[in-house]
Formats: structure tokens, sequence, C-alpha cells
């Protein structure tokens, strides 16, 4: 049997076990338990998953499992500067497709990816509440309206130094 | 009990409170088909996610079709499962099973057994529309020691993430991602072997398809065979002669010993042994320790723990390994009788015959996939020279015995070879749930109290309940004695033994639901448990057919002490017949 090497530090492994018995470890509360776990680390590898069985007495495959149906968790760590592109109705009848296709390709990346770099991570989402701003895109905090894909690369440019 | 009626196809019928269409449709001679459910009825296993829609029914008054596996009767239904409607929907589904299923058939592993293949049979398809728009999954195959995972071949009936994880709690596979993407896999699609695997093999045993299939060893074997500077011995376990006229269109639970010996000599093995003969050994030394932890701990010694476990079945020995390393020291140290058989056999036997341990190859036929990897445990080989070269399960067998233009029903029955082929039918019981123990009581009570046991059936050890107990009295003793067949079950015996709460003296532990007879290598059971009823009820046959029934009345066990071993658990005992244990599980590392 080969390990997988566990590279956490030992407050990481404490804030899980916490999370883990805020919700009594029970089995049932994995979902929510998972949703702690990605707003403390940004993502889920698999070491947080195997802390996570380890507490829970859940096996490993069936916490990947969880994770690897629900899209809203994920196992890459978003990047400095996570660009999500609004795909809701107003969005996307105003080109946001043609939008999110221009960062994949600038990019290099899939949506729920991460360039080498680190540097920007790729996600779309639904609706932020700016319909009237649409397309709309948010890299980090910042909200960008009326994007058209020709925009992208000045976009992407403002963070290439930051 | 609480009944309700309902029309199915015209005719009317009742049924308890609970039935299931599909059931109620069954009492009434129609036969729905089914597909991802499956069903051992005696051991209260059971699959219904209703997920392949197959099953589909026409309820009126409903607005969609039903899946007939999972939905419940209700008063005044009328039931249709053979509308237009029905019939169109069910083809529709098995050309979307089908649509990114390999066509492979001619030569998949499991061609002739495949359900899937079946299924296509019975619902007459003849083309699949849309291929050439489907995509075709792509996954890389994982061969480990034991198992093969094809997942392109996985339909996603989920049987065994069941089996894994409900049955077995071993929580090694689940389903994973989802649409095209979804399989069913270890953690992080890492291979099983870095999984808690314990290659059990009961996903393989209810597989519908060739998406979980063993690893083949028959080319090995067939390779020793043609080498003439090596002299090939073969050892049987009990569970095989039970289960292998099946292959051969036998009824279940015919017994084959006398036409497999046949076999396996045709087939050119030197030496045709049993693995029976191996069993008898093991309960020579674990019926010893077993008395002799009993002695100390009731003389107060605090180092000799109880309850003894037994430690004859490697998926077992896998399991604990894994998920209960601090009770390491609580199996006994006797290793399994393949192992005994093996380091016997290119000891003593070689010896005897004077071959040297390198020119002799020793061959298993087992009714298990754990063997595989067992016989590859780097504990049991010396200086790089496996005990067992290779562990082949009963299927294996049954190909190879084809392959050879055998006809095996016509073979005239034959005897094993001896010395290693003689055996009790203790060590036949070995093959079935509560055997091990029953053949370790008929010896122990013999030994600790000097009396003759008058009765030599134990039934209270016996049945397929999943955990059983009972108490023999050894002459004032009260032995408690807990058997446990399925992990699942083991699990529940085990949390007791850690928790200080057990109070049993030994426990019999056996991974596969019905013991070996129902073990991962074994011909497929395609969920009709009254086929492992039939094989265990063989096994007590043959066992009360044989003129001993003590292992320690075998002669050549008696033998092979007198000459070789001295007395069970002497020093050389220990050397050659047992073993010890590891921690399987990895740690948690943490970074400085």
């Amino acid at each position: 049997m080969s390990s997988i090497k566990i590279e956490l530090r030992q407050e990481d492994i404490s804030k899980i076990r916490e999370i883990c018995a805020s919700f009594n470890n029970d089995e049932q509360e994995l979902i929510n338990v998972l949703h702690k776990c990605q707003e403390h680390f940004g993502y889920l590898p698999a070491e947080v998953q195997e802390v996570i069985s380890d507490c829970m007495g859940v096996p490993t495959a069936k916490i990947y499992g969880v994770v690897t149906f629900y899209s809203f968790f994920t196992m890459t760590p978003k990047g400095k500067h996570p660009v999500s592109i609004c795909m809701g109705t107003a969005c996307y009848v105003r080109g946001a497709e043609k939008v999110l296709e221009e960062f994949k390709k600038e990019l290099g990346i899939q949506v729920g990816q991460t360039t080498k770099d680190g540097k920007f991570s790729l996600s779309s989402l639904r609706c932020v509440g700016a319909c009237g701003l649409a397309p709309v895109v948010l890299v980090g905090e910042k909200t960008y309206g009326r994007v058209a894909p020709d925009d992208v690369r000045n976009i992407l440019k403002e963070y290439k130094d930051k | 009990m609480e009944t309700v009626k309902l029309t199915i196809d015209n005719k009317t019928v009742e049924v308890p409170k609970g039935t299931t269409v599909s059931k109620a449709a069954r009492m009434l001679g129609i036969d729905i088909p089914l597909l991802c459910h499956m069903e051992l009825h005696d051991l209260g296993i059971e699959n219904k996610p209703a997920g392949c829609r197959i099953c589909v029914v026409e309820v009126e008054g409903r607005r969609n079709l039903a899946p007939s596996c999972v939905t419940t009767c209700e008063e005044g239904m009328v039931v249709k499962t053979h509308t237009t409607r029905v019939l169109n929907a069910r083809r529709t589904v098995m050309e979307f099973i089908l649509s990114d299923h390999p066509k492979d058939c001619l030569i998949c592993p499991k061609s002739g057994h495949c359900e899937l293949q079946d299924m296509a049979k019975r619902l007459g398809i003849r083309e699949i529309p849309g291929q050439e728009i489907a995509a075709m999954s792509t996954y890389r195959k994982d061969t480990s020691p034991s198992i093969i995972r094809d997942l392109d071949k996985c339909i996603m009936c989920r049987r065994c993430e069941m089996m894994c994880n409900e049955v077995q709690t071993v929580g090694a596979l689940s389903a994973i991602n989802r649409g095209f993407m979804s399989a069913v896999a270890p953690a992080f699609e890492q291979n099983l072997e870095y999984s808690p695997c314990t290659y059990c093999g009961q996903c393989v045993a209810v597989c519908p398809t060739g998406a979980l299939t063993e690893v083949n060893h028959t080319p090995d074997v067939l390779r020793a065979l043609a080498d003439p500077s090596k002299t090939v011995v073969v050892q049987t376990a009990p569970a095989v002669r039970a289960a292998l006229g099946e292959e051969f269109g036998l009824e279940p639970g015919t017994l084959v010993t006398g036409k497999m010996v046949a076999a396996l000599r045709a087939l050119g093995f030197d030496y045709v042994f049993d693995t029976d003969f191996a069993a008898d050994l093991t309960i020579m030394e674990e019926g010893t320790e077993l008395l002799d932890r009993l002695k100390r701990h009731l003389s107060g010694d605090k180092t000799a723990r109880l309850p003894i476990l037994t430690s004859c079945c490697p998926g077992w020995v896998n399991f604990f390994e894994y998920y209960y390393p601090d009770l390491k020291d609580v199996p006994s140290t006797a290793k399994s009788p393949q192992q005994m058989f093996g380091a016997v056999a290119k000891s003593y036997f070689a010896g005897k015959k004077g071959i040297n341990r390198k020119d002799m190859v020793v061959v298993s036929v087992m009714p298990c996939l754990a063997k595989k990897y067992e016989c590859q445990r780097g504990e049991f080989s010396v200086d790089g020279n496996p005990d067992v070269d290779y562990s082949i399960s009963t299927r294996e067998l049954a190909a190879f015995i084809k392959q050879a233009n055998i006809d095996f029903n016509n073979l005239p029955e034959e005897e094993f070879d001896n010395p290693l082929g003689e055996s009790t039918g203790a060590g036949v019981i070995f093959g079935t749930t509560g055997g091990v123990i029953e053949a370790a009581v008929r010896t122990a009570y013999e030994l600790y109290t000097g009396k003759k046991l008058e009765r030599l059936d134990f039934t209270e050890l016996r049945g397929f309940e999943g955990v059983r107990s009972a108490t023999v009295d050894f002459d004032g003793l009260k032995l408690n004695i807990g058997i446990a067949h399925g992990l699942g079950n083991a699990r529940k015996l085990l949390d007791d033994v850690k928790s200080g709460k057990s109070q049993f003296h030994a426990i019999e532990i056996m991974a596969c639901p019905g013991g070996c007879i129902g073990g991962g290598g074994q011909p497929l059971h395609h969920g009709k448990s009254e086929i492992l009823k039939a094989r265990a009820a063989a096994i007590y046959r043959e066992d009360k057919n044989k003129p001993l029934r003590k292992s320690h009345e075998n002669p050549f066990i008696i033998e092979l002490y007198k000459e070789y071993l001295g007395e069970p658990n002497s020093e050389k005992a220990h050397h050659l017949l047992h073993t010890h244990y590891f921690e399987r599980k990895k740690k948690i590392f943490v970074k400085p």
C-alpha cells in the first residue's frame, strides 16, 4: 500500500476537526461540512477529504463522490484573481457565452480550472443581480459591465502585474 | 398481515402491503425484466437504486411510467407491463445504455455470462441508433493483483457500490461525477490497490457486465504445465467442488470432486492435491492455539487475548489490517489453508520427492479473488520464490477445462494423490460459513476433554444468518462462539471486541456472504440465493460421506507431524505455518 502524503499543517487539521465536530460528525451533514471546509480552504483538496473521512467515519470514496457530483465543490484552488462570467438569462442573451469563450482562449483553461501560474481561475455563475449591465464579468471583487469579447484582453492586462 | 389487491395485465393478485409491482407480477408468472436490481433474498441483500429504468410499467391514472422494482402495490392499482408505450420506453432505455457501451462482446471476459448481453437479446435489440453522435467513455483500465476494473463497460447499476459499502462496509467504491462522466471508482479515481479494497471480489460477483472481472492467471499455469523442468502441483479449495459443476450445466449443489480431480490430472498437473488437507492442518494449528490461549486466559494470564479470531480468509485479513490494526494480535497467527499448503508442499513434500523448490510450481484453485493477492504477499515466499505461485478461480478453472477439450460431465471419478490429498470432513466444511469453527470445535473438544465426541454435527453453528452465536459445552467449560459472514457483519462483532464488550471465546469470520461457497471467484449466482444454499448443502453432504470427520484423525496429518513438524505450534510449525499481520491504512502525514 502506498501512502498519500498529506501535507496539512496541524492547525488545518484542527480546523477540519472543529468543523466536523460542529456538525456532531454526523454523516447526514456531510454536504454542510464540505461547504464549511471549502469556505475555509477555498477548495477541497484530497488531503482535506481524507481528514474529513477520518473524523466522520465516512469512506473517502463517498466524500469524493459527493465532491465530484456537486459542481459547487472544487478540488482545484481558485486563482489569485478568480474570474466569474455571469451566464444568467440576461447576460446569456447579450452574448456572455462569447465572452466566456474569449476568456477560455486567452487564459488557455476551461471553466473550473486555474492557470498554471495560479493567477487566474475561471468559473461561470448565474445572475449577480446586475442585469442592466449585462453581460457581467467579475474579477475578484471588481465588476465589469457590458463586456464584449474584445474587452477581455484589456481586462486581463489590468492584473498582469498584480 | 395487511394485503392489497391489484390488477396486472388483466390478472388480479392479492399481495402483502409493501410488495413491489415487479414482485407481485412475478407471483402471476409475469417476468418483468430487471437490470440494475439484484436481490440475494436469503442473505437480506438487495440493490434497488431504480437507476436503469428497464423495468418500467404503465400504471393507470399516472402520467409517467413507473419503475416496477421500487413502486409498491396499492389497492385497486391497474398495471400494464407490455403496452406499446412501455415496450418503446424499455427499448429506448436499452438503446441509451448501449449507446456508449463497447461492442467487443466476442472477446469480453463476461461474454456468455453478461446480463446486459442477455437483456439486449431478450429485448430483441438489433441496432443502436445515434451511435455516430454518442461519445464513447474512455476510462483507463485499472488492474490490481486480483480485480480488473474496465469502466467503459460500467452501466451504473451500482450493485458493486452497494456490495462494497452496505454489505461489506469496506468503502472502496463510490459513484463519482455525473452524466456521461459518472462511474464507480475509489476515492480520487486512484487504483483499487491504493484504496481500502480487501479484494473480497463481491463487486465482481454481482457485476452484470464486463466492468469488473478477475485477473486471469490461466496463461501462467499453462506455461508452467508446458515446462518439462517444472513439477506442477495443484490444490483445490473445498468450495470449488460444490460449484464447478454449474459451469458445465449441472444443477447447483452437484458435487464434482472426482470429476474435478480427473480433469486436473487430464490438464497435466503432476500431483493433484487438496486444500482440504491444509484445512485439517489449519485446525491442528489454530485449534491448539485456541486451547493454549484459552487455558492461559482461564488461569489469569492477561497477555492471552480472547476471543481468538479465525484467519483463513484473506479478504477478512485485509479488512482488519486496514480497519482494525489495533486488533492485529487478536486473530490466530495460523496461515490460511492455501498458504499452509504452499509452505508444506515446497518444503516437506518437495524434500520427500527430492525436488528443488525452484522447480516446483504450486497452483491453487480457489473460490476467491483475494487469494490471488494473498499468494503474492511478500511474507509468503522464500528468497523471492512464492509458496503458492498462481491462484486461479473456479471460473478460470472451468474455462481452462473447456479450452483443453475435456468432456467434463463424462469424466470418470478419480481420487486425489497422497500425501497432501487426504482430508477429513472437517476440512471440507471450511467452504461454508460456520464450517471452520465447527471443524475447530470437533478437534478442540477431543483435545481439551480427552473424550470422544459423540455428536459431530453442530447444527447450531450452521445457517445463513449474518451473525450467529452458540455455546458449546466442553465438558463443563462453556465455550461461547460467534460467527459472522460478510464484512459488514464482521464489523459488528469486531466493534464489540474493540470496546471489550465481546463475550466470545472464539469467532469465525468469512468475508463473503455465505462463506467461500459465495466467494468472488465462484460461478456467478446472478442474484439467486438458492444457488448458495445448494452449495452449502453439498459441502455438508460431502462432510457426512467422509469416513473421517475430525482433522486430528487424518492419517497423513499425523504422519506429517511425526515425520516433519513435531507437534502443533512447535517451532518448526510456527516457522512454516504461522504468520503476522500489518497495518494497511495510510497515516495522515502532517507538515512539520
